[in-house]
């Protein structure tokens, strides 16, 4: 399993040094929604969880991602 | 930007289909008064308007001073500063028109994710279903500027899983492959499919009807939206299209939608018994076009739309160029609270607009 770090890096196609809590969604050219729906998918088939439609409304900062997983006993 | 907008806040925070006439009109009238004096004070164009029709400060729902929706076209409006821009809709103009502009902050573009997911999945449920898109994926290729139509797929995106576009980007043809893969691997699973209405009907509904192919998605959900425009020129109804989309696809839901760039996140969602209808965070008001007036159940006029995201431009009352009829309000069966209606076109001199127009079918 990756760590949510790389599977923002991966997602996003940005540096794993740059994945910061305070990182938000929309605030840097390669978090915008088509690599939201991305990092949706990658999240789900590396932490194998189903996202609801509102988690993915409500991740707007990767804290705010690790704050979702964590609902789904996800540690990341 | 800082005074407290208490009620707004209140009527984005409560639940879409709960508010009754009475809650609805203290609530949601209370959050336009709030807008109204926001945006008087944060825009002076806004403001200098409101002087001139010297109304003084709105009472309810009905009395909000409402601006023509193509003003959007003619000048920049906005509340916010210029480095507070975060993002710039633009309406689907064609070769020859402007387009709107409509400038958003991240709390108005947040305040419209919120409100599109509490509408959508009062519909479709928050579990995120298998997704096909009727269109084709070259609508969201290009990453740094997409159409109208590229935006409304992506916004509902969201509410999907295991996205498949059913179109080919060549010739908007049917891409069978993927939809038959798509079909077995999600077989007797209700799903998701989303397009414009244009789109739908002319390379799905018929195209599946010219081949002779019928698909299976039964307890299935399609919305559509973009306007009738095109399907009107070829006589198609909402009923013809529910029934040709039943019976070809198996989509038992079919739920249109109405709403536009410069309201994005007020969409008003026709219902299983075939009515629009208005979140509680915002209302239609029907207008007679001789005195302005609001008009009742039954009478047919020009549609106003009131909505209370609109933050960071001063859009929360618009007067649309479309005309529409009351159809109920907090009686519909379907049990959502608020008004109903339809929409039966366009003004007549009204430029020609609507989202799915903007593919041009070339000569069949």
């Amino acid at each position: 399993m990756k760590s949510l770090a790389e599977v923002f890096a991966e997602s996003l196609m940005i540096d794993a040094a740059s994945v910061v809590d305070s990182l938000a969604y929309q605030s840097i050219k390669e978090w915008d929604s088509v690599a939201h729906m991305v990092l949706v998918t990658a999240l789900e088939d590396n932490f194998d969880i189903m996202l609801d439609a509102d988690d993915i409304v409500a991740m707007s900062s990767v804290a705010k991602v690790r704050e979702i997983l964590a609902k789904y006993d996800v540690a990341a | 930007m800082s005074e407290a907008l208490e009620a707004r806040d209140a009527v984005l925070a409560t639940p879409p289909f709960a508010l009754n006439a009475a809650e609805k009109g203290r609530l949601l009238g209370a959050a336009l008064a709030e807008l109204t004096a926001h945006h008087a004070a944060h825009c002076a164009p806004y403001a200098g308007i409101l002087a001139a029709q010297d109304g003084g400060p709105p009472i309810g729902i009905t009395q909000v001073p409402f601006l023509p929706v193509r003003l959007f076209k003619e000048l920049d409006l906005r509340s916010i500063p210029a480095d507070a821009v975060f993002k710039t809709l633009t309406s689907s103009g064609t070769t020859g028109q402007v387009p709107s502009r409509i400038y958003l902050d991240q709390a108005t573009a947040q305040a419209q994710s919120r409100a599109l997911a509490a509408i959508t999945t009062d519909f479709i449920g928050k579990d995120r279903r298998p997704m096909l898109i009727i269109d084709h994926p070259g609508v969201v290729r290009d990453r740094t500027s997409f159409s109208a139509r590229g935006a409304g797929i992506l916004g509902m995106m969201t509410y999907g899983r295991a996205h498949t576009y059913a179109l080919n980007d060549e010739d908007m043809g049917l891409n069978l492959p993927a939809i038959t893969e798509f079909a077995e691997k999600h077989a007797g699973k209700p799903i998701f499919a989303f397009g414009f209405t244009f789109m739908v009907w002319k390379y799905f509904l018929s195209a599946l009807e010219r081949a002779g192919i019928t698909l299976d998605f039964p307890g299935s959900v399609l919305i559509h939206s973009g306007g009738w425009k095109k399907l009107e020129d070829e006589a198609v109804s909402n009923e013809q299209f529910k029934a040709v989309a039943q019976a070809r696809a198996g989509f038992d839901h079919v739920h249109n939608f109405y709403g536009m760039v410069e309201q994005v996140g007020s969409v008003f969602m026709e219902c299983d018994h075939g009515r629009l209808h208005a979140p509680g965070f915002a209302d239609v008001i029907i207008r007679d076009p001789l005195d302005w007036k609001p008009l009742g159940l039954g009478q047919e006029g020009i549609i106003q739309v009131v909505s209370a995201i609109p933050l960071s431009y001063p859009g929360h009352s618009l007067l649309t160029e479309d005309r529409g009829v009351l159809t109920g309000e907090d009686d519909c069966p379907c049990g959502r609270m608020g008004k109903t209606f339809r929409v039966l076109g366009r003004i007549p001199a009204a430029e020609m607009r609507g989202c799915s127009d903007t593919h041009t079918a070339r000569a069949a």
